[in-house]
């Protein structure tokens, strides 16, 4: 069945690789191949899902909700179609930009488990799968982070480590308080359930324990200390794949949570997520403004572009949940573009520091064209992918009488855009360094600037004609808003 | 009983942070097993804590239902143990590899990743 397409190319696929530990070439081609089929698969899928509405599967043959149920609703679709986009360019690109002994040592092979669990957790319908899928994708990208061992990943790799535990431990402990208050885990049994528990508080109590575990994992303010000290440590392609994916990952699950389960207590919950979208908002791009190194000034944006996605589930219509959903996928798109942008200027100079890059737009114009397409995305200039989304959110929170935070997010957008303008002044207008000139300029290589230029594509493409995305996500809304469609398909099949 | 495993649990919690406050990698270390510990045993007595009732096994019924131990934490808990203690090997192995790189084992001294400007110097 197509449901479990998205997870069994990838297990097959990774232990396939793992046959062939001493031959990286032919994991490669497996790994390659894998990610081209689970396009195929992710957009027939998201086709399905779009025209026919949720399917839903229990693993292990016992019927909802005692055994493990998979579910494909619009959002879980589109999550899976983007995380393979994505997961395809990163690993052309990491075809040049990972060198020969992290590939011998395993690459690939973690590469397509981490996937696994990310696919894993937008498709479990039970919030301890879920658990077992996060743990799946963070142990992946523990070895992903630290693979290589240079120093500086170590160090990265050590608070990554750390926090991601501790904030498993909350998810876990939220499991079991949950568990206690309503007697169930599968999610949609738990919507139902959990409308008639006796005592609300402790399922408030249970929220804050899930916003925790998943605010970690999100990098919401003020949990977001981790991300800037370790994502920029290992290889481009790993760190756009990290970048785009894994804390959207968390997003997703935010999403779930409080539009499927946590709806009770709105006035306090979504109360709270407003507020921590703002300063989330506020203190990633100021962040990013202080920074001297193209890496982790990215890196900082990854933090305040979250906030918009926690703002769209805070105002709580549907509209802005279909611009939190649009948000995602455009944000996922154009921040990869911009570490993998990011990692070719790098090798261009030598170095990721603004004071020591200069010269892109003199000896490679099309590079420059690229970045402007992202970065003048990221910022929302139209008629770009970001416009759309800020549009939508600052239009959802307008008819739902926010002015703070449309205020708040349209002000991060111009720091947004002044933030870009600085990496542009600095790595792409001035001439080179005088230490670098007379260095060989060397040529860009096709398999890294094919990942940019699809990237870009797609940031034009939905810049272009934005109506597609937008009807998928504004369906997708409608099915989080309104979870019967939902409920009734995973209870009533076996 | 009810009592006494709730303060166990506390005193879990709270030893477990205050371990992972210091800056050494042992009290790291110490402190993230006692922090698996406790959440694993927090999901354990989930269920609530029975006497001489497995759910499963069979023998002498009682009157109802809600005598028995609950079985699902009991599944979850080893789900759990597995998981945390993976990550945990994986987290020492970690901090070895750490301390022969840097000849370090206080955390403070852990910022290479912050300053990269000053350290490429």
């Amino acid at each position: 069945m197509l449901i479990y397409l998205p997870l069994l190319i990838l297990l097959y696929a990774a232990i396939a690789c793992l046959l062939f530990w001493n031959k990286p070439k032919i994991q490669e081609y497996l790994a390659v191949s894998a990610t081209i089929g689970l396009l195929g698969v992710a957009s027939l899928l998201l086709k399905n899902v779009y025209q026919d509405g949720i399917i839903s599967s229990q693993l292990g043959g016992w019927s909802a909700p005692y055994g493990i149920t998979l579910v494909a609703d619009t959002f879980s679709a589109l999550m899976i179609l983007i995380s393979s986009v994505t997961a395809l360019v990163c690993i052309i690109y990491a075809h040049d930009n990972i060198d020969k002994l992290r590939k011998s040592k395993g690459f690939y092979i973690i590469f397509l488990f981490m996937l696994f669990g990310i696919n894993g957790a937008f498709l479990a319908g039970d919030i301890f799968n879920l658990y077992v899928w996060f743990e799946v994708m963070l142990v992946a990208s523990f070895v992903l982070l630290s693979l290589g061992s240079t120093k500086a990943q170590l160090e990265g790799a050590v608070k990554y480590v750390v926090l991601n535990f501790i904030a498993s431990g909350f998810f876990l402990t939220g499991i079991g308080l949950l568990y206690r208050v309503t007697g169930t885990l599968n999610m949609a049994s738990l919507s139902m359930v959990i409308q008639e528990v006796k005592s609300p508080e402790l399922v408030t109590l249970c929220a804050l324990f899930f916003l925790l575990s998943f605010g970690i994992k999100a990098a919401v303010f003020p949990l977001f200390f981790w991300l800037p000290a370790s994502y920029h440590t290992p290889p481009m392609a790993i760190t756009g794949l990290m970048a785009g994916l894994l804390t959207k990952v968390g997003v997703y699950a935010i999403i779930r949570f409080f539009t499927l389960l946590f709806v009770n207590n709105t006035d306090f919950t979504h109360t709270l997520l407003l507020i921590i979208s703002g300063l989330t908002m506020v203190t990633g791009v100021l962040g990013a403004i202080a920074q001297k190194d193209t890496r982790k000034l990215l890196s900082f944006h990854i933090i305040s572009q979250i906030g918009y996605m926690i703002m769209g589930l805070a105002i709580f219509t549907p509209l802005a949940i279909a611009g939190a959903i649009f948000y995602i996928i455009h944000n996922i798109i154009v921040k990869t573009n911009l570490f993998l942008i990011s990692g070719i200027t790098g090798k261009i100079n030598g170095s990721f520091l603004l004071k020591k890059s200069g010269g892109i737009y003199d000896h490679y114009p099309y590079l420059a064209l690229l970045f402007v397409i992202s970065a003048f995305s990221l910022a929302g200039i139209p008629p770009l992918s970001g416009f759309w989304g800020k549009f939508t959110l600052a239009k959802a929170g307008l008819e739902n009488g926010d002015m703070m935070i449309v205020a708040v997010s349209l002000i991060v957008g111009l720091l947004t855009l002044f933030s870009m303008t600085k990496i542009w002044s600095k790595v792409f207008w001035p001439a080179m360094p005088e230490s670098q000139v007379n260095e060989q300029r060397p040529p860009v290589k096709f398999s890294m600037i094919l990942p940019v230029v699809l990237l870009a594509a797609i940031t034009l493409y939905i810049g272009l004609f934005p109506s597609l995305l937008l009807d998928i996500a504004m369906q997708a809304s409608q099915q989080l808003l309104n979870p019967e469609e939902y409920i009734s398909v995973v209870l009533n099949k076996n | 009983m009810n009592i006494i495993i709730a303060l166990i649990i506390g005193i879990l919690f709270a030893s477990s942070i205050y371990l992972m406050l210091h800056q050494s990698f042992f009290r790291l270390i110490l402190g993230i097993i006692i922090f698996g510990y406790a959440t694993i045993f927090f999901l354990f007595v989930i269920g609530g804590v029975t006497e001489n009732s497995p759910a499963l096994l069979g023998g002498k019924l009682p009157s109802s239902i809600s005598e028995l131990a609950d079985p699902l934490p009991q599944a979850l808990t080893l789900t759990a143990i597995v998981i945390s203690i993976g990550v945990q090997l994986f987290l020492i192995v970690l901090l070895k590899r750490v301390y022969s790189a840097t000849g370090t084992d206080d955390l403070d001294e852990l910022n290479v990743t912050d300053d990269l400007d000053k350290k490429l110097k």
